[in-house]
């Protein structure tokens, strides 16, 4: 199958069809249908996603304190709003700090790539971070859960403990962590919101990276070298030509990172000790969930409208990352338009 | 740095030669800031490698900066430590992949070699019978499991992929179809970012909504969860491979009177066979490792189930999962007896989280196999068209 024949074989193509007359006519018919219902099968599949998870989350609509009047449910069982908004927090909450953490991260590799490492140690350096991508999610789980857990107490201890308001700072809870997020009393094991957020962090850094190192190479060359022959160092190359060059499109590869980090699974499921509140406490066990692992752990027990209720959650899920997305993918079409 | 230090030193000669640092002197910051992080970290009394690293590096853009500032003035102080901190970055991110991999030879390295009761067993056998701190048991079953699941995912995800991918190339030129071809590229984007667990739960209720039994699990639900996160990795991967093919090799065909379709096949498809190969492998790469929508719709069983539409299946990321959440096994006695076979096993608390590392291992393995196939074919068989 390999293609280096194409052309001894192009001359006799024309033969082929004329030996059965009509099949040339069908030939097309067939294959334009085929790919055109292609096509079609997208919007359906999307269509069904949609219809199938509203359709078995009805028993939940049906029971719920929100939709009770509608329907004249007596007692209803769920809160449609109550019951998914601390999920939603958390989900939110561990997207966030992981972007905060791999943004800068993935900007510095997508230059330490783009710019600064030798053109021939560049692809292999670029292979490597998208060796990160190909690891199964699972597998972060099982080495953040087994390995790194352990290894982040005491930075988390340090944040903790150490990083307080000492007592001869007036007008300041003495004895209080310094920033609040880091607040609270862990425990150990940390099987807390922060470590799940590093997990996840590690996750899509890959992501950013690839798209940010993308537009970073696209930046006109000669805009670079204008800037080096006006005597900028490389560090005002970067900051006065790449950066305002590659912005949208880090912005485009954060969200799209952010899409990936609202709805991954495994990670937070084999990491977070799960709970249901509104705390900003990333450090403190037990007190946060999300949707999808949320979905994942609750999954076995449930039938019935439980299990109705949890296909609710799912849709919020997917209505959120596909707002997410479409934002994401505006800004690239915008910036594709304007580069 | 080389473009910078040549063009400087050619301009002003040996005055600006000596402004710039040499790279011993940078070095010799470096072994310094280090020395002086130990030696901090010794005196506080919690002296460690890593953390001799961590606070050596921190000093080292101090040092840096102050140093540079002195010497090079204040542009290229931003300049130097501005670098440091591009390369830690680079290492931060290296740190978690290297850590990873490591753990997982190791870990799971040793469990495959030293599996009872000869080498290589965790390979050949499944968990039926496996109980309590049993050092036995294996992923027969669900490497099985994973290759069926996967192998259905992609025969429903590969056509469907590969024409919606011609439809956008060959067949979205004019009316209606433009405006259809636009959806269907936005759409695919969209499903891009479907989360797993979503696409999951699309398997679980598109067949529970036809079963009377809503415990029903099968293979099957999880292929279909599966293509739909595949589905769109394969139009993107393909539509690139299409769109690269010259828009001359087809005009040829038509003028030769061949008929579109045989074209598309003969001469569109054939030339971007590599490429096309290369694409799906990857998205076959990325599938096989995905683990909530398994965990939804296939469940977990003991043993080798071959049938996609009769009953649970065991598979690779479930596993891992499940032997993870296990967690540590209890050893009353020596030794633990499998209630299916009657043989006789050691007992080890960490046997549960040995399994899971040593399936880590085989995933990985299979992930990284398919990733070198496909980089080995877009090597070797590439169109060459540029002849």
């Amino acid at each position: 199958m390999s293609s280096t024949d194409v052309a001894p074989d192009a001359p006799e193509a024309p033969e082929q069809p004329s030996l059965r007359s009509g099949g040339r006519r069908f030939g097309d018919t067939l294959f334009s249908a085929l790919s055109v219902g292609s096509g079609i099968l997208i919007f359906v599949t999307l269509a069904l996603v949609a219809i199938f998870l509203t359709a078995e989350s009805m028993p939940a609509f049906r029971e719920s304190k929100e939709l009770a009047g509608i329907f004249g449910t007596a007692d209803p069982a769920f809160s449609l709003i109550g019951g998914v908004a601390p999920y939603i927090f958390g989900t939110v909450l561990a997207a966030l700090i992981a972007l905060v953490i791999a943004i800068p991260v993935s900007i510095g590799i997508a230059l330490f790539i783009s710019h600064y490492a030798p053109r021939r140690m560049a692809a292999g350096l670029g292979y490597m971070i998208d060796l990160l991508a190909a690891v199964p999610s699972v597998v972060y789980g099982l080495w953040g859960g087994v390995w790194l857990v352990p290894r982040l107490e005491p930075l988390y201890v340090f944040l903790n403990q150490t990083l307080v308001w000492p007592s001869w700072v007036p007008l300041v809870p003495s004895g209080e962590a310094i920033i609040p997020l880091f607040a609270g009393d862990p425990t150990a094991p940390m099987r807390n919101l922060a470590s799940a957020a590093v997990v996840l962090a590690v996750m899509i850094l890959p992501i950013i990276t690839a798209m940010s190192r993308e537009v970073f190479l696209q930046v006109p060359r000669l805009q670079e070298e204008a800037a080096l022959a006006l005597g900028a160092t490389r560090f005002e190359v970067v900051k006065t030509v790449v950066l305002p060059f590659g912005r949208s499109g880090v912005v485009a590869a954060s969200m799209l990172g952010l899409g990936r980090a609202l709805g991954e699974t495994m990670a937070v499921l084999m990491i977070l000790a799960p709970g249901a509140t509104f705390s900003w406490h990333i450090l403190e066990v037990g007190m946060h969930n999300t949707i999808a692992a949320n979905i994942a752990s609750k999954q076995a027990e449930s039938s019935g409208a439980d299990m109705s209720y949890l296909i609710y959650t799912g849709l919020v899920l997917f209505v959120l990352t596909f707002i997410i997305n479409a934002i994401a993918r505006w800004i690239v079409s915008r910036t594709t338009v304007k580069g | 740095m080389s473009t910078a230090t040549t063009t400087a030193s050619t301009l002003s000669g040996a005055r600006a030669a000596e402004r710039r640092l040499p790279l011993w002197h940078l070095l010799l910051t470096g072994a310094a800031s280090l020395v002086l992080a130990a030696l901090i970290l010794a005196t506080f009394g919690n002296l460690s490698i890593v953390g001799v690293i961590l606070l050596g590096y921190v000093l080292h853009l101090v040092v840096t900066y102050v140093y540079s500032r002195v010497r090079e003035g204040r542009r290229w102080a931003a300049d130097r430590v501005v670098m440091l901190l591009v390369i830690g970055a680079f290492a931060i991110a290296l740190f978690p992949l290297l850590s990873l991999l490591w753990k997982v030879l190791v870990e799971g390295g040793s469990r495959v070699v030293k599996a009872a009761p000869h080498p290589l067993a965790f390979w050949t056998s499944d968990m039926s019978g496996v109980i309590g701190g049993a050092d036995a048991g294996g992923v027969l079953h669900a490497a099985i499991g994973t290759l069926l699941i996967t192998f259905w995912a992609s025969v429903i995800s590969i056509p469907i992929g590969l024409f919606t991918a011609i439809f956008l190339v060959e067949y979205s030129s004019t009316g209606w179809k433009r405006t259809l071809a636009k959806g269907v590229t936005f759409l695919v984007d969209i499903m891009t970012g479907i989360p797993s667990i979503v696409a999951g739960l699309f398997g679980l209720a598109l067949f529970l909504a036809f079963m009377p039994d809503q415990s029903v699990r099968m293979g099957i639900m999880g292929s279909v969860a599966l293509s739909l996160l595949m589905i769109p990795t394969v139009v993107r991967s393909s539509e690139e491979m299409l769109r690269l093919v010259p828009l001359d090799l087809r005009e040829a065909a038509y003028a030769l009177g061949v008929p579109k379709w045989l074209t598309v096949v003969r001469v569109v498809l054939r030339t971007s066979i590599a490429g096309l190969t290369t694409g799906i492998t990857l998205a076959i790469a990325r599938v096989i490792g995905e683990t909530a929508p398994l965990l939804l719709t296939v469940g977990m069983v003991t043993g080798i189930n071959w049938s996609m539409f009769d009953g649970r299946m065991a598979t690779l990321p479930t596993f891992i999962n499940q032997q993870y959440r296990a967690g540590s096994a209890q050893c009353r006695t020596d030794t633990v007896t499998n209630v299916v076979n009657g043989d006789v096993y050691s007992c080890s608390v960490t046997t549960n989280i040995d399994r899971a590392w040593a399936a880590a291992l085989t995933l990985i393995v299979i992930v990284m196999v398919l990733n070198l196939i496909a980089r080995l074919i877009s090597h070797y068989f590439s169109p060459k068209l540029s002849r």
